[in-house]
Order: structure tokens, then C-alpha cells, then sequence
């Protein structure tokens, strides 16, 4: 990583030594090339090739590849420790751990810090913490995206309660942080401990697969606790943190695969919460037609489709970056554009489960809705939703608190709305998918959507329990339902849709839509903050 | 003339001949059954009259329900296109009782040639030649066997009832006989209803090429020149031409004489073909007769101008041929791709499911060379388990061979399907094959030149070269446009670097290969984007590709040429003649960083047989503990009523048996598991 410098003096040319001169500032500047030089290479060349060896980059290279070639602007490379006890004050390396500073992404202006695995193992020490916290304090003055890449120890030890210290000033700053700019942890190697809790408070968490794991408490600790043994990546690797715990919002196969998706993200994200979506020029007309979307919905009402399909027809160029997709896999939510500007979309998936709401999918949704509203990203949500999922697991997992978040997060939200729905709106998850009762701006339905309390067979039972014996009325009484409530004009005739539209028109709708909610203005009551069901 | 017909048939003929009939100012009946209620055939006719549930047998099938369509419609005469009942003598009967015009020949000519065995004794009375072999019906395996040595091997044991390559069998030696002997017969019954099979002498390394003839109700036969259909996969064909390029005129004039001979013969009053086996010596002989469209009727249409579905209405409203033999010309040539839903790197297996998209190559004529598209899908639709998974026949014709080819080759690297598996790939390839394109052709060509499958076409240096370039430039606009995003910082321009390195994997199925780097420096120089290789190896590149588009098309050096683009996160898919790669457009410390990374293998489903298409299991060839060759015979399922024999790939134990006979499989089902 060595940069060429300018020299002044023509190469060959030996310097002056003489000692009654003092240095030159041709010599200071030598020595601060030579300063710097020691700090670029951190833990030294072995540890880099150990950090190599086991398929992981280091932090400037890390650094390099996440943001613009030539962009990055480093701050306190000479920062050390200042620890004593332990002989610790014998071992000092220049940067203590992190690397840290400013650089551009797409020549958007994305603050960073990268845990340096090659010093230290990367933990955080006073020193190291007071890093961190001078990048967040900038990012948040310049109010620009502040980025995260973890690959480190934990807490150092040898400094006792200094570094849980520094933990608790870079926590704050998070939460400070939190809804104003985006902030965005990358997990790429070990991060246990007092490391976890720092991502957890951002609002994107990516994982590389296979050399990175999130814990609390590690597989030491785990066993002499519980004498349960588990090997670091079934605690806590890619896989468990995108599919089971949901701490982490996607996972890549390598660091350089990770960083050019955050590049991705990053393009998608507004720089903070009052600048608006980014914008670029479009080559997806927006009156574009796609007829095949007329034949998406089967003719059986049981049969799947890929909601996906009609997502990734929608946005421009066919453009989607999905948000958390192995997990919930019964709700999709991500990033897409129209017109050029960042949509974010939740959408139900008939594919799994049938797109039924459970705790998972709508905790998923909820945070997503959260975030897009914080930042002033429009949603449009596609709904194609049976009602909520049945059963004693559901029910003591608390399937009302975790439902409660999305009816929660789409009633706060002032963000336009606009909201489609394809087939089935039933129950009480009609209400919370963005209903025009919740606030949805813009509320469509396809010919093929179906608004009503439950589907025809459940209800025919309820409404005409004493003809249930008789099959022949009970057929009839369901071609009944079916033909009344089995449609969007019922709702239509109240106004709860404003237009039933044909599928192929979709994307012009919604771009027209989104136009026109440009300047949506919602006033809120003052308060302290809301008390969403956590 | 007729004032309206319903023409009993789907997909893509029914389309083709609703065109021909829309012209001729006729209007139109189309029939569908609950799995084409939104077909494209029932879309395009005036009128569509619902026949009944999927099951062909229910409905395409059932003539009580298409002579109940006509009367519902008063249609005066019905197209039977090609399969379904195109060749029943009873439908013929049936709707000359009911006093409706059958488009197709009367039903003692499809009586006479629609049985194998009858059609060649009518052959050898009309002194057509034949091959030798035993006309009887063969009752059991001895049999069998005794009049396959008497002729001499190789055999080849067909379904009397059959087309198309159902219920057919070359055998060997005496081993293959017997086998091939049950298998013929009882796919003969399940796909005909009919088991009765017989054996005639196999022509070593022949060619497969057929005359298409014209008759009509006054006695007049006409034939339209020779159609070669050599390029055949398990005797199904895949490629047609017009002309051929083995026949001279003298072999023509005395093929085309003897088809017509047979014609006459038989009192043929509408469009069939003689099918002839030909030896690479042009010595041919009869194989049976087709009294119907054929498939492949397209390419005779395109080098002769005659519209066959116009000339087989006129016909059946008893006009007089209005075309004699010397007007026929044959003009320049024809090729045509059959593009069906399989899979071509898992042995061809059906594939089914939703055209997410379809999107063909225009149909044109411009600077003497025409693209056309016989199809009966559109996007959005859905290829069904119930019938033919064709999706389209696309046919070129030129001037030339050559130009003839390497139109279909443009055209079908323009043609971007997905939703599902398709066979354009193996056609792609098939058109670059050298051997195919100098015309030295046999039935046999796929089985030898394919020995083991399909497994994607070879990149050379130069084709890589063209991948990497186009990569560079897709990855170059893309740019371009990040450029142009809101909120930069003023004052400094993110600067871009020229050098680049391309990782290029190529994919064949599921298998990627290992990357490898094509560095190259890409700049815009006067509108072009020029990519320059090492050495002085420089590609300019124009095009008006725009991120977004399915299909970079654009001219790369001296050529013009489309490339199918499939983006995927951090790389995309291209696909070009039969090419598949994926390719990553890093700079050169992406680059750098990249190849620190490790490389990461997928997990292993070698030691699975899995189901590779839904389809309902016919047998289980193994039991648990067994031990297996590869290249042995695991199971066989059946789909689409064919049935696939899925062997070994390797040698190993069974370990578990997890699939029932009698069960219907999913596709990826688990049928059994290796040690």
C-alpha cells in the first residue's frame, strides 16, 4: 500500500548528515513517510499473511476496496496506547488496533472504521475507542453514512474498566446516531464480547460466510456455563445469525464479494435523514408494460408464485437489493428504484408459508418499514397475505407483541405508502400490509385480490353453521361468499382502494404515485418518543 | 371456400395455421383444455370453445368433444395440425359423417400409411424402394430375435403406431433385442395404445431426409423438395433444413418422383411427406409416410414461397392445385432450431414451469435473410407437464448455407428465455459444430459428437477475449451511470481507472469452472468503448447497451453480435453461441484481493440420485447394499410420457432406497442415496 510521495530532490542525490545542521524539512518529511510506513503495516507482515492464510483481508485493504481508489483520508494513524500495567507500555503499535478516517463511495462522502486484526487482534483499548467515537462525532457533523468493519477480540483486557469505558462511548454514539445517518457494521471476522453490542445498534448487519461469528459469550464460556459444546460458527456464524437469530441482515461468500455489496447498498442509502433518497438517471422507462404480470396469479387461489417476480419487474433495470432474505423467507424486504430514487419493499411471499405473517416475518418487516421511514424512503408494500399464522408456538412467542411492530411501524410512518394488493387481504393482516386505515397514501388492488375477513370456506362454517351438514348448501352459501367478498370491489366501493389496476400497469402506477407523494407532509404530535411494542 | 374452421390442436400450430387462415379471410375455431385457458392459440382465434381437463385423452383427444366444438361454432372444416388426431383415421371418419371437412387427407390414404407395416407393403407395390425387413406384427422376444438375426444386425425395432420417436429401439446384438423388444412395446402402449412393434434392417451411419408432397382432390400430386432432418437426439428431431445438402438434382427428381408415385398410389389428396432413410451413397429407402403437417413444414415453405397450410385448405375445399411441378423452385435455404423446455446439460430432461421471460428475436426479412418464430407461448405463460414442451421453432432462411446458419446462429443468441431450462445452449453449439456446418450429417450426429452429454461449449482464446470485452463494457456504463449518482462531493471528480481484470468462469448446468483473467485496460475513444488485451491485441466496441437490457447487442471488431447479460451481485452471467460465463469486472486491487480469497466448494449432491423432472416412477433397477457400475440403470421415471432411464454416474453402493414405483416425484426428490 505504499503510495508514491513527491520527492523534491532528483533521485540518486545523497542528503546532507551533517548533525550541526539539525534535520532538513526534507528529513521531517522523510520521517513522517517513514512514520506512516511503520503504521500501514500494522501488526507487521507475518500477522498479514496469517490474516491472508485464513482467507480474510486486512483493514486497509478492507478500507480500499470499500470505498473510492485514492478517497481515504486516514485520521490518528500514530494514536497508541496508553496503557501501563502488564509491560503493555513496551508493546505499542501505531494505530492501536483500528483504522479509522473518511473516504467516498461513488464520490459520496462514507466515514469508516476497521477493526485491524494483525494488532492487537483488533480489541479496543481507551485509545482505540477514542478512535472510533472521533469518526462517529465527524460522521455525524457531516452527517454522512458511517461504516464498520469488524474483525477483532473483544475488550483488551489489560486495560480493565478504560476499555469497557470506550465500549459505553461508542454504544451512546450509536444510539445518538441511530435514524440520523445510516449506520452499517460488517462482520468479517471474530466479534464477541462488549464488539457485539455496537453492530447490534446499527442498522445494517452483513456477515462473511465461514470466517466471521457474532456472540455474546464464546464456545469457552458457553461450555463451562451450560456444558453445552458448540463449535464458534454453530454459535454464532453467518448461517445462524442470517436464517435463525436475525442479527444479521445478509451474509457473502468472501470479504471482497461483502464490500462490493456494501458499495451496492450504499448507493441505494440516503446520506442521512434529511437529505432524501440519492438520485441517478434512470434507463427504465417508467411507462414501461409488462403484460406477462397479467398471467402471475394462478387460477388456483392455492397455488404460489414468486412475489419476487413481480418485485424485481417493477424496479427499475431490475435492480433489488434484498434486506435480511434468509430469514422470515415469508416476507421479502429490500431496496429497489424507481424513477431513479430508492423505494424500499415489503412484500408477502405466497412461495413460503403461503406469505402468512408470524412473529418473524413481522418483526423482519418491522424494522425495515423503521428504517425507510427514518431515512425518507418511500415503501410500497405488495400484498398477498392469508392473515396471521395459528397455533400455541406462535401465540407464546408472543405473535401479538411481534405482529403489533408492523401494524406499529407502518401506522408511524410518513414516508409515502403506496400499496398493492395482488390476491389475498385477510383478516386483521389486511389492517396492518399498509391498509389505507393505517395510512397508506396510495392503496391498489389488482382484479384477482381477494378483501375479507377470512377465506370462503372458514367463513361459510362460521356465518352458516346450521347449514353444516348440507353440501349442496354449503356449496352454494361459498359460491356466495366467493362471488361477494372474494374480490376487490367490495372494498372499492368503500374507498379503502382507490383503483383497481391491471397487473401489467403496475410499474407506471406506482411511479405516477410516488410522484405525486413527492412533497407528502405529516404532522405528528409532540412527544417524548413513541412507545412502539417492543 | 370455407367461411369459418376449428382447427382441434394447441400451441404453436395452432397459431400457425390461425395466421394462415386470418389471412385468407376464414374465421377461427381454437379448442383448449383447463391447462391452456390462457393460451396463446385460444387468444389468436375469432372464437375458443373450452374441450375439457388437461388430460389429452380428455380432451385434444376426445372427438366426440371436438365434433361438439364444431357444431357448437359452426365450423366448416377443422385443421388437425400435427400429433393429437391429426393421423386418425376415425377422426377423419368421424367428421365425414358429420359432414365437416377434414383439412387433411381422406381417410383411406391415412389408413393405408398410417400404419407402419401397411404403408410399406403400399411402398413396395408403388415400387418406392424399401429397406429390408420383416412387415409382420412380432408377438414375443423369441420372435423377435429370430427375424432380427435373419436380417442381420443392426435392428431397429419400432412401435407400428409410433412418430416421433416413441416406442423405438436399435438393437445390436441379440441382448439389445430382447430389451429393446419390451421397452418399445410397452412405451408403444402407453404413449399409442398399442403395442404391436416390427423389426426392419438399421442403415449404418444414414441420414434422414424427406420429400414433402402435395396432392389434391383431382388427382394432382406435387412434391416440394426434399427436407433433411438429420440432426436427431433419441431419434426426436432437432434441427431441419431445406434443402439438403447431400442430395443432387438427378436424387431429388428420383425421390421426389417415387414420393409422388406413392402418393398417387394411395389417392393422396392433401400435404404429407415420405420420410426416406439415405445413405451417405445417396441410396434411399421408403420409411413410412406422414399424412399430415410436419413440423418441420416451415423451412419447405421458406425456400419454395408456397404457404403448405393455405395450399392443404384449398385442397380440402377441392380446389385443383394451382401449382404445377415445374413451378416449383427451390430457393435458397432454410434451417430450423426446435426450441424446447429441457434441460441440456442434465440429459435433456423435460423442464416446466413459468416464462418469466420470453423474449424472441424479431421476425424480419431484410438483405435477403428471414427470421422466423413459430410459437405458441408468450411471457408469462406456462409450459405445461401435459403436453410438448416445445417452446418455439425458429427458422432462417438466406441465400446460402452459410448465411442460412449463421442467421440462426444471430437469431438464436437473441433469443433470451427464463423461468425455466431450454435447450437453445445445445443448439447455439450445434450451429458452430464444424461438422454441421459442412453438411456431413447423420442420424447418428449428436450420439457421436456428444458422446457423453452436453456439458457447454469450449471457449477458445478469441471467444474468451469477446466475453471479457463485452463484460468490460457492460461493467463500463454501469460505471458511467454510478458517476451520476446526487450528493457527490464538488470539487473532486471520482476518478476512473482504465486497467481492469475480467474473472471469467465458464458454466456448464450447475458446474462453474475455475476463473480465469483476461487483464485489459477499457477506455471510451469517440463513442466506441475500446477494450485493449496485452500485446496489441485491441477490441472496439460499439453498442447502445443500457444497464437494464436483457441483451448487449453491439459490434465487437468486425463482427455484430448479441450477448445475453444476467446480472447477479458483484458478476453477471453472458451467454453467446452456446457460451455460458460468468464474469466479475474487478479493478486491478479487487483484482488482487480476490484471488487472496478462498476458493469455496459447494456441498456435495453427487451421492444422491435426485429426480431431474417431476414424472411418476416406472421402476427402481436397484436394492439397498447393491453395488453399481456407472453407466448402469438406477430407475426409470416417466414424464411427458417418455421414459428416462437414469444410470449411474459413477461406480458406488446404494446406501438407501428412498423412491417407491408408483410414486409421483417432484423434481430434486431424493430417489436414492450412495454410501
Amino acid at each position: 500500500m505504499a503510495a508514491a510521495h513527491p520527492r523534491a530532490m532528483p533521485s540518486g542525490t545523497k542528503r546532507g548528515t551533517n548533525p550541526n545542521l539539525g534535520l532538513s524539512t526534507m528529513d521531517i518529511l522523510e520521517t513522517l513517510e517513514k512514520r506512516r510506513e511503520a503504521a500501514r503495516v500494522g501488526g507487521g507482515e507475518k500477522r498479514i499473511e496469517a490474516q491472508h492464510k485464513r482467507g480474510k483481508l486486512t483493514a486497509r485493504e478492507r478500507i480500499g476496496l470499500l470505498l473510492d481508489k485514492g478517497s481515504f483520508e486516514e485520521f490518528d494513524m500514530f494514536v497508541e496506547h496508553r496503557a501501563t500495567e502488564f509491560g503493555m507500555e513496551k508493546n505499542k503499535i501505531p494505530g492501536d488496533g483500528v483504522v479509522t478516517g473518511w473516504g467516498t463511495v461513488n464520490g459520496r462522502t462514507v466515514f469508516v472504521f476497521a477493526k485491524d486484526f494483525t494488532v492487537f487482534g483488533g480489541s479496543l483499548s481507551e485509545a482505540h475507542a477514542q478512535k472510533i467515537t472521533k469518526i462517529q462525532d465527524m460522521a455525524m457533523k457531516a452527517r454522512a453514512p458511517i461504516v464498520g468493519l469488524f474483525d477483532a477480540g473483544g475488550a483488551r483486557i489489560q486495560e480493565g474498566v478504560a476499555a469497557l469505558g470506550g465500549y459505553g462511548d461508542v454504544f451512546k454514539r450509536n444510539v445518538v446516531a441511530s435514524g440520523v445517518i445510516p449506520q452499517i457494521s460488517v462482520i468479517m471476522g471474530p466479534c464477541a464480547g462488549g464488539d457485539v453490542y455496537s453492530p447490534a445498534m446499527t442498522d445494517f448487519i452483513f456477515m462473511v460466510r465461514d470466517t466471521s461469528y457474532m456472540f455474546v459469550t464464546g464456545p469457552d464460556v458457553v461450555k463451562t456455563v451450560t456444558n453445552e459444546v458448540v463449535t464458534s460458527e454453530e454459535l454464532g456464524g453467518a448461517s445462524v445469525h442470517t436464517t435463525k437469530s436475525a442479527v444479521a441482515d445478509g451474509a457473502f461468500d468472501n470479504d471482497v464479494a461483502c464490500l462490493l455489496q456494501m458499495r451496492r447498498l450504499i448507493d441505494f442509502l440516503p446520506a442521512n435523514n434529511r437529505d432524501g433518497v440519492p438520485e441517478w438517471p434512470s434507463f427504465d422507462d417508467i411507462e414501461r408494460e409488462e403484460p406477462s404480470l397479467d398471467t402471475l396469479i394462478p387460477d388456483n387461489p392455492n397455488k404460489p408464485y414468486d412475489i419476487k417476480e413481480l418485485i424485481l419487474k417493477t424496479v427499475d433495470e431490475g435492480d433489488f437489493f434484498e434486506i435480511a432474505d434468509a430469514f422470515a423467507k415469508n416476507i421479502v424486504t429490500g431496496f429497489g428504484r424507481i424513477a431513479g430514487r430508492t423505494v424500499g419493499f415489503v412484500a408477502n411471499q405466497p412461495m413460503v408459508l403461503a406469505g402468512v405473517l408470524d412473529a418473524d416475518a413481522s418483526r423482519k418487516a418491522a424494522r425495515f418499514v423503521r428504517f425507510c421511514d427514518a431515512f425518507e424512503i418511500p415503501i410500497v408494500t405488495f400484498v398477498d397475505v392469508p392473515g396471521f399464522l395459528p397455533g400455541t408456538s406462535q401465540e407464546y412467542g408472543g405473535l401479538i407483541k411481534h405482529g403489533a411492530k408492523l401494524l406499529f411501524a407502518y401506522s408511524q410512518a410518513s414516508v409515502p405508502l403506496v400499496t398493492i394488493i395482488t390476491r389475498k387481504a385477510f383478516g386483521g393482516a389486511y389492517d396492518v400490509m399498509a391498509s389505507k386505515h393505517i395510512g397508506g397514501d396510495i392503496n391498489y388492488a389488482w382484479p384477482t385480490a381477494q378483501i375479507a375477513v377470512m377465506g370462503a370456506k372458514g367463513a361459510v362454517e362460521i356465518i352458516f353453521r346450521q347449514d353444516a351438514g348440507d353440501k349442496d348448501k354449503i356449496a352454494a352459501r361459498t359460491k356466495e361468499y366467493e362471488d361477494r367478498f372474494l374480490s376487490p370491489f367490495v372494498a372499492a366501493e368503500r374507498g379503502y382502494i382507490d383503483e383497481v389496476i391491471k397487473p401489467h400497469s403496475t410499474r407506471r402506477r406506482i411511479a405516477r404515485a410516488l410522484a405525486m407523494l413527492r412533497g407528502k407532509s405529516v404532522e405528528m404530535p409532540a412527544r417524548k418518543h413513541d412507545n412502539l411494542p417492543l | 371456400m370455407f367461411k369459418r374452421i376449428l382447427i382441434a390442436n394447441r400451441g404453436e400450430i395452432a397459431c400457425r395455421v390461425i395466421k394462415t387462415a386470418r389471412r385468407m379471410g376464414i374465421a377461427t375455431v381454437a379448442v383448449y383444455s383447463d391447462a391452456d385457458r390462457d393460451a396463446l392459440h385460444a387468444q389468436m382465434a375469432d372464437e375458443a370453445v373450452h374441450i375439457g381437463p388437461p388430460a389429452a385423452a380428455q380432451s385434444y383427444l376426445d372427438i366426440e368433444k371436438i365434433l361438439e366444438a364444431c357444431r357448437k361454432t359452426g365450423a366448416e372444416a377443422v385443421h388437425p395440425g400435427y400429433g393429437f388426431l391429426s393421423e386418425r383415421e376415425a377422426f377423419a371418419d368421424a367428421l365425414k359423417n358429420a359432414g365437416i371437412v377434414f383439412i387433411g387427407p381422406n381417410p383411406g390414404a391415412i389408413a393405408a400409411m398410417g400404419d407402419k407395416i401397411e404403408s410399406k407393403k403400399a411402398a413396395a407395390k408403388a415400387k418406392v424402394s424399401t429397406v429390408p425387413g420383416h412387415l409382420g406384427v412380432i408377438e414375443d422376444e423369441r420372435q423377435a430375435l429370430k427375424i432380427a438375426e435373419e436380417i442381420g444386425f443392426p435392428v431397429m425395432i419400432k412401435a407400428s403406431a409410433g412418430g416421433g420417436g416413441k416406442g423405438m429401439r436399435i438393437a445390436h446384438s441379440a441382448a439389445e433385442v430382447t430389451e429393446g423388444f419390451t421397452r418399445a412395446r410397452s412405451e408403444a402402449k402407453s404413449s399409442f395404445g398399442d403395442d404391436r412393434v416390427f423389426i426392419e434392417k438399421f442403415i449404418t451411419d444414414p441420414r434422414h431426409i424427406e420429400i414433402q408432397v402435395l396432392g389434391d382432390k383431382h388427382g394432382n400430386v406435387i412434391h416440394l423438395g426434399e427436407r433433411e432432418c438429420s440432426i436427431q437426439r433419441r431419434n426426436q428431431k432437432v434441427i431441419e433444413e431445406a434443402p439438403s445438402p447431400l442430395l443432387d438434382p438427378a436424387t431429388r427428381a428420383k425421390m421426389g418422383a417415387q414420393a409422388v408415385a406413392l402418393a398417387k398410389a394411395v389417392n393422396y389428396d392433401s400435404a404429407g411427406t415420405v420420410e426416406f432413410v439415405v445413405g451417405q451413397d445417396k441410396s434411399f429407402y421408403f420409411l413410412e409416410m406422414n399424412t399430415r403437417l410436419q413440423v418441420e413444414h416451415p423451412v419447405t415453405e421458406l425456400i419454395t414461397g408456397i404457404d403448405l397450410v393455405e395450399q392443404m385448405i384449398r385442397v380440402a375445399a377441392s380446389e385443383k392445385l394451382s401449382i404445377k411441378q415445374d413451378d416449383v423452385k427451390l430457393n435458397g435455404w432454410a434451417v430450423e432450431s426446435r426450441i424446447y423446455a429441457e434441460d441440456p446439460y442434465r440429459n435433456f430432461l423435460p423442464s416446466v414451469g413459468r416464462l418469466i421471460r420470453y423474449q424472441p428475436p424479431e421476425e424480419e426479412k431484410r438483405d435477403g435473410i428471414t427470421v422466423r418464430n413459430d410459437t405458441g407461448v408468450y411471457e408469462g405463460g406456462e409450459i405445461s407437464i401435459h403436453y410438448d414442451p416445445m417452446i418455439a421453432k425458429l427458422v432462417t432462411h438466406a441465400p446460402t448455407r452459410e448465411q442460412a446458419i449463421d442467421a440462426q446462429s444471430s437469431a438464436l443468441d437473441a433469443f433470451y428465455v427464463d423461468g425455466l431450462q431450454h435447450n437453445i445452449p445445445f443448439l447455439a453449439a450445434l450451429m458452430a459444430h464444424p461438422r454441421w456446418r459442412a453438411g456431413k450429417l447423420s442420424t447418428g450426429f449428436i450420439a457421436e459428437e456428444f458422446p457423453r452429454g452436453f456439458h457447454g461449449h469450449d471457449l477458445s482464446e478469441a471467444d474468451a477475449r469477446v466475453m471479457a470485452a463485452v463484460a468490460a463494457a457492460i461493467d463500463f456504463v454501469a460505471g458511467e451511470r454510478k458517476r451520476q449518482i446526487a450528493g457527490q462531493l464538488t470539487g473532486r471528480f471520482v476518478t476512473r481507472e482504465r486497467d481492469r481484470c475480467v474473472f471469467l468462469e465458464t458454466i456448464a448446468g450447475s458446474t462453474i469452472a475455475a476463473p480465469t483473467e483476461h487483464p485489459l485496460s477499457v477506455a471510451r475513444e469517440r463513442g466506441d468503448i475500446v477494450a485493449r488485451f496485452g500485446g496489441d491485441k485491441t477490441l472496439a466496441l460499439k453498442s447502445d447497451w443500457k444497464p437494464g437490457e436483457r441483451i448487449w447487442r453491439g459490434r465487437v471488431g468486425d463482427d455484430d453480435i448479441a450477448v445475453q447479460v444476467r446480472p447477479l451481485p458483484n458478476a453477471f452471467d453472458l451467454t453467446w453461441r452456446g457460451m455460458r460465463v460468468r464474469v466479475h469486472v474487478y479493478t486491478e486491487s479487487e483484482a488482487a484481493a480476490a484471488r487472496l480469497m478462498p476458493i469455496k466448494i459447494a456441498a456435495d449432491s453427487g451421492k444422491r440420485l435426485l429426480c431431474p423432472m417431476p414424472g411418476l416412477v416406472v421402476s427402481i433397477a436397484v436394492s439397498e447394499g447393491q453395488e453399481v457400475k456407472a453407466g448402469e440403470t438406477l430407475a426409470v421415471v416417466e414424464a411427458m410420457k417418455m421414459e428416462n432411464v437414469l444410470r449411474a454416474e459413477f461406480d458406488g453402493v446404494i446406501k438407501v432406497v428412498r423412491a417407491k414405483p408408483g410414486e409421483t416425484l417432484a423434481v430434486d426428490a431424493v430417489i436414492l442415496e450412495f454410501a
